[in-house]
């Protein structure tokens, strides 16, 4: 309960005292102080729900269990390493003119705001609270990819919020369905959002609702995830805005609102047995997949060659959960994890080269292992790891997924296998002449945090050779909630 | 008396409707704001209705807020803003009127059919009118994909989460307090965001033609 309090409190307390001293010098430390105090909090509410199971809080409308605690967990920790990255990338941002005092008290504030937005949705028990903060990290995270002001950003930002609003209206259209559903099985008023009471009626929740009310909740938060044909706003805001934001878009949204989708799917097939749900989260799954590996090779611009690769895991994820069992659903659940570690890791790299060459635009980014090698050996591992090279953690996840499809659904096999592979040759086209080849760039005015970019890489890496025990129960705990 | 409660929900319910047509069809801006509050009474009436015909205070306290927000509150913020900006014509649409009522009156059909079999299924008196609601939301969302300009954008996004409002109140007698304050929260921060980028968008273009928004394609 305690830390809960702390873990939802302490960045709420931190958008508040960064709206107030988030243009002073020591703002980004304050802004990463306040993100260590969340990660500490995250910490022990992970501690004490392994050490004690589930718990709830304040009359139930609170809920920890095996799914979503790994992903506070994970949450927190790529919030707070965004954190330390952001610090010197916004101290170069602001020696160039496009950051000013204003504009980075509004990004530290909403930095803060967006994690808690994140945590809330995630610690919720409440369907309808889960709408509402999925909204509130949209409207943070609008702000936040507007931030430069210039037009391309502006462009990226309003597209971003009309789909997503448009989208996350589909979601609430959805959810007040969901309620119909669970009055008409005697959910008295009071407990008929909450997932838990919901979960414990589901079989006895009307099928033709409940089928409707699926519909409209998975494009609604569908979208979110960056599913194909909803996805046009992914792109533009992760290579618009600032890099962290792009690492924070990647790395955490995509996942909770994929958690989201998650939730729901276990209602509805609790409702109409595995069938429906799974069947629509393959086929939009597959499609992204396969689309996004194919715009990949198109890109030009580092951060949009790296949002649709974000497009693509998601759908992989998705389409892993879609056709179910606990062997898929464990590999989703991975590929969940070690995609946001890894891609968020990705962008750090290319967030300090983009400052190096002072451009985005792929062909103009060379030799980044003379100019700084750490930053160039953190791309290329980078990039192989998000490729799915062993022994990365991807390889492990998209192995499990790959192995499943051909036992259960092999008509999906081959279209994995083409995208995997247009994917692999896409990118490690355009990422080794970046990485290595001559170069005129120059060494940037403040060191590069590094740390983050090689704590994701060492964790992702980790994950590919050994699962800790405790997190593999996890893994199979949460498994079995979602696969039934 | 269930009766004539029944009767004025299925009156209020069919306003809606011709008021997210009468949105669909109105060039002028000024009075897409006109029709915006109008649309925003007829839902605070409506809830109140159902108040009073099934006891529920707290749809009472729902179209309060309904009431201070989307009666007085957006509207008052809208007009400031076409004032500020100075824009109060829309001439542009991206497709014709007719053309787009006729679309218009397909969506309706399309809601009617998907609302059909569940609609029996709500405990709440005014079960009938959820195909309406659907159809406003499906309309409202017309609007946005047929505007060009930034403002009936907004406006669109407004009268769809309306529709989903009426929505809520028609199946379910609304959704619990404390989500449906969450909600209004929500709203009201999105549209000042909104405003805000109105202001910035035009600095940037001299401009609302979002049109102007169609620079990041992939090639």
């Amino acid at each position: 309960m305690s830390t809960l309090f702390f873990l939802l409190g302490l960045p709420l307390a931190g958008t508040v005292a960064l709206a107030l001293n988030g243009h002073r010098r020591f703002a980004p430390e304050l802004n990463i102080a306040f993100s260590s105090g969340t990660f500490l909090a995250a910490a022990a509410l992970t501690a004490r729900v392994v050490a004690a199971g589930p718990l709830y809080a304040m009359e139930r409308e609170f809920h920890i269990d095996a799914l979503n605690v790994f992903l506070v967990a994970l949450t927190a920790f790529v919030a707070l390493t965004t954190a330390i990255f952001s610090r010197p990338y916004m101290r170069v941002k602001l020696e160039h003119g496009r950051m000013t005092p204003k504009r980075l008290r509004l990004y530290h504030s909403m930095y803060q705001l967006f994690s808690f937005t994140m945590l809330l949705a995630l610690t919720t028990n409440n369907m309808g609270f889960l709408w509402v903060a999925m909204e509130a990290a949209t409207l943070a995270t609008v702000l936040l990819v507007s931030v430069y002001r210039t037009a391309a950003s502006l462009e990226a930002a309003w597209k971003y919020f009309i789909l997503c609003g448009v989208g996350i209206a589909q979601a609430l259209f959805g959810t007040v369905l969901l309620y119909m559903a669970a009055e008409r099985a005697g959910a008295g008023a009071d407990g008929a959002l909450l997932w838990t009471h919901l979960d414990a009626i589901k079989t006895s929740l009307d099928p033709r609702i409940m089928a409707l009310a699926f519909a409209f909740l998975f494009v609604g938060y569908g979208t979110k995830v960056g599913l194909v044909p909803v996805h046009n706003w992914l792109p533009d805001a992760h290579a618009e805005g600032p890099t962290p934001v792009s690492a924070v878009l990647s790395g955490l949204l995509l996942n909770v609102a994929l958690y989201a989708v998650l939730r729901c799917k276990v209602l509805t097939d609790g409702a109409l047995g595995p069938g429906l749900a799974g069947q629509m989260m393959m086929a939009f799954g597959l499609l992204s997949v396969v689309v996004a590996a194919f715009f990949l090779s198109r890109q030009r611009d580092v951060k949009r060659m790296f949002a649709y690769s974000s497009i693509e895991h998601m759908g992989l994820a998705t389409f892993a959960f879609g056709v179910g069992g606990p062997i898929a659903t464990f590999a989703g659940l991975l590929h969940m994890t070690v995609h946001s570690l890894i891609k968020s890791a990705l962008f750090f790299a290319v967030g300090h080269a983009a400052q190096h060459a002072g451009t985005q635009v792929m062909s103009e980014i060379r030799g980044l292992v003379r100019v700084n090698p750490t930053v160039g050996w953190g791309m290329m591992l980078g990039a192989l790891a998000i490729l799915g090279m062993p022994p990365f953690g991807v390889f492990a996840s998209e192995f499990l997924i790959l192995t499943t499809t051909m036992r259960e659904q092999p008509w999906a096999t081959p279209f994995l296998l083409v995208a995997l592979g247009v994917a692999f040759a896409a990118v490690f086209k355009r990422v080794q002449p970046m990485v290595f080849g001559e170069t005129e760039l120059k060494p940037l005015p403040h060191p590069p945090a590094l740390i983050p970019v090689f704590l994701h890489l060492g964790l992702g890496l980790m994950l590919g050779l050994y699962i800790p025990p405790y997190l593999e129960g996890w893994y199979r705990e949460a498994a079995r909630m979602v696969a039934g | 008396m269930t009766g004539l409660t029944q009767q004025l929900i299925d009156l209020f319910a069919a306003l809606l409707l011709l008021l997210a047509f009468a949105m669909l069809a109105q060039r002028r801006i000024l009075s897409l704001i006109h029709l915006y509050t109008l649309q925003g009474a007829v839902l605070v009436a409506a809830a109140a209705v159902m108040g009073y015909a099934t006891r529920q205070p707290h749809l009472y306290v729902s179209a309060g807020v309904t009431l201070a927000l989307k009666v007085f509150l957006i509207p008052s913020l809208l007009h400031r803003v076409i004032n500020r900006l100075n824009v109060r014509w829309d001439l542009e649409m991206l497709i014709n009127v007719p053309t787009t009522l006729i679309a218009g009156i397909v969506l309706v059909i399309f809601a009617f059919y998907l609302a059909a079999p569940i609609a029996g299924l709500a405990a709440s008196i005014a079960r009938g009118t959820l195909g309406i609601a659907l159809a406003c939301i499906l309309l409202s969302f017309m609007m946005m994909i047929t505007r060009s300009k930034a403002v009936p954008q907004v406006i669109g996004f407004l009268a769809m989460e309306n529709g989903l409002f009426f929505a809520a109140t028609a199946a379910t007698y609304g959704m619990p307090m404390v989500v449906e304050l969450g909600i209004a929260l929500d709203v009201l921060v999105g549209i000042l965001i909104l405003g805000v980028f109105m202001f910035q968008i035009r600095e940037q273009f001299d401009s609302l033609d979002i049109r102007h928004l169609e620079k990041l394609k992939d090639d």
